[in-house]
């Protein structure tokens, strides 16, 4: 069994190396994937939070309960949601959109990640000491005025790091998409296995693939850390 | 009782289409209830394991040896930078036949089941977080606090279960609930590999009555509901473990 797998471990190596660019284009789609649902989640994230320090009581308790409900709900379950509940094609006019699945993966992870990224916002503008906006009030800003040009341009620094955090996060869920029945890494992974049929190809695969993670995120995590470190208040 | 709410669902189905076999089929509902009992059962052998790990990490972490030290901190940027879904892929697949036993008819089954494989595998995701959220409760503990202990004769392990830790924990512990709370969520992955937790048993109750859009409300309100409720729970401990006049 032992000599089995120390003759083979040459082989095991020429097989990844050969399968290697149909990997690294499956890692694409997940990096493809994380950015655009990021990108949504942030738009759709900061638009909730500022609804969550809204005046007004229905928009304040509507936000609300979208961050909440979607922060207690498990990303896959969302993701299910969107993949088997929302249609397959529109029709607009006369005219048949398709719905690709990927699109409603990337749409399933923006709504889920929205909700933390709608708390974060919350908090960061929460964490601006109140004079900021007493003193904006008697300088005349609406409030509208000093939400967009005071407090939100102040909360970005606060932000940058928690946001990287989250990025990291939407990027390592994005595996989650082929359990929905998305093409990306681990579709590949699974593709290569069927082809190979070789029992011990099983841990270097994977193990390659958790490489590929890492290397990914490990530097988004050490910048962040560093970012931290650089905006904290020494108190 | 159950009956008469048994009759109304059935109704329900008759009158308006939603069909909600969970409240009137006694198969499906008692799939579905063994579906919430196998997650509140994983999630809560999980939190205990990750504890432990956390604890376990953070006295290592603590420890003069750079070897240790560096060994810690390796298994804690691993397993944080990489998806939990392909941990769990790479430990079901890939080291669960490695540990399997021959039965009595020759064949090779497998040691761990998928549910301890899933167990062993979030514990030890939620562990590496765990570390880290305790090592920064440790660092915040006073160092005079620390020279105390030692100057009364504590030895190290004996000041970090005594002393740091006890503080520690309280200090970590809004951190440590979230990343419970995360875990929680994060049983429902354990779906691809066949746990029969709540959307794995709800996903084969759709694929046999049909009514998908019924379940998938039901899934996401149940994990809503169980979540809060943990949320709730780990606030009550929380305010249980405070001590009064430190400020924890």
């Amino acid at each position: 069994m032992a000599a089995e797998i120390v003759s083979g471990s040459g082989s095991i190596l020429s097989v990844l190396a050969s399968w290697t660019p149909y990997i690294l284009k499956g890692f694409a789609t997940n990096v493809f994937i994380s950015i655009v649902s990021m990108a949504l989640a942030t738009v759709l994230g900061v638009l909730v939070g500022v609804g969550q320090v809204s005046t007004t009581r229905a928009v304040r308790a509507a936000c609300w309960a979208f961050t909440n409900f979607f922060r207690n709900a498990p990303w896959l379950v969302v993701l299910f949601y969107c993949m088997l509940l929302l249609p397959f094609q529109f029709r607009i006019g006369g005219v048949v959109v398709a719905v690709p699945d990927w699109a409603k993966a990337i749409l399933g992870i923006a709504v889920a990640a929205s909700a933390n990224m709608s708390d974060l916002v919350r908090g960061a503008i929460q964490s601006i000491p109140t004079g900021q906006w007493e003193s904006a009030e008697s300088l005349a800003f609406t409030r509208r005025q000093t939400l967009f040009l005071i407090i939100l341009p102040q909360c970005i620094k606060r932000l940058l790091p928690p946001w990287m955090n989250l990025y990291a996060l939407v990027m390592v869920s994005t595996p989650l998409c082929a359990i929905v029945g998305v093409n990306e890494i681990m579709t590949v992974a699974a593709d290569i296995l069927a082809a190979n049929t070789r029992h011990d190809l099983l841990i270097p695969v994977y193990f390659y693939v958790l490489l590929l993670f890492f290397f990914y995120c490990y530097p988004i995590s050490r910048i962040t850390m560093r970012l931290e470190r650089r905006f904290a208040v020494v108190g | 009782m159950t009956e008469s709410i048994a009759r109304w669902f059935q109704g329900l189905h008759e009158r308006t289409g939603i069909n909600l076999t969970v409240f009137y089929d006694s198969f499906d509902a008692a799939r579905f209830v063994s579906g919430i009992a196998t997650t509140i059962e994983l999630a809560f052998l999980c939190v205990i394991l990750s504890l432990v790990i956390g604890l376990a990490g953070v006295i290592v972490q603590g420890s003069p040896s750079r070897l240790l030290k560096f060994s810690v901190n390796c298994y804690i940027q691993f397993f944080r930078n990489t998806p939990s879904l392909i941990q769990l892929y790479f430990f079901y697949f890939g080291l669960g036949p490695l540990i399997a036993v021959s039965n009595a008819n020759g064949q090779s089954v497998p040691l761990v089941s998928n549910f301890a494989w899933a167990t062993i595998c979030f514990s030890i995701y939620a562990g590496a977080f765990n570390i880290e959220i305790f090592r920064s409760g440790v660092e915040a503990v006073p160092r005079t606090t620390v020279e105390a202990a030692e100057s009364l004769g504590y030895t190290r392990l004996g000041s970090y279960i005594h002393v740091i830790l006890p503080l520690a924990l309280r200090i970590s512990f809004p951190a440590f609930s979230n990343n419970m709370v995360n875990l929680t969520k994060l049983t429902s992955v354990s779906y691809a590999i066949a746990v029969p937790e709540i959307l794995y048993a709800s996903s084969q109750i759709w694929s046999d009555a049909l009514n998908v859009p019924e379940m998938m409300n039901i899934v996401l309100v149940s994990y809503v509901f169980i979540v809060s409720i943990f949320v709730y729970a780990m606030g009550r401990v929380e305010k249980a473990l405070r001590l009064p006049g430190i400020g924890l």
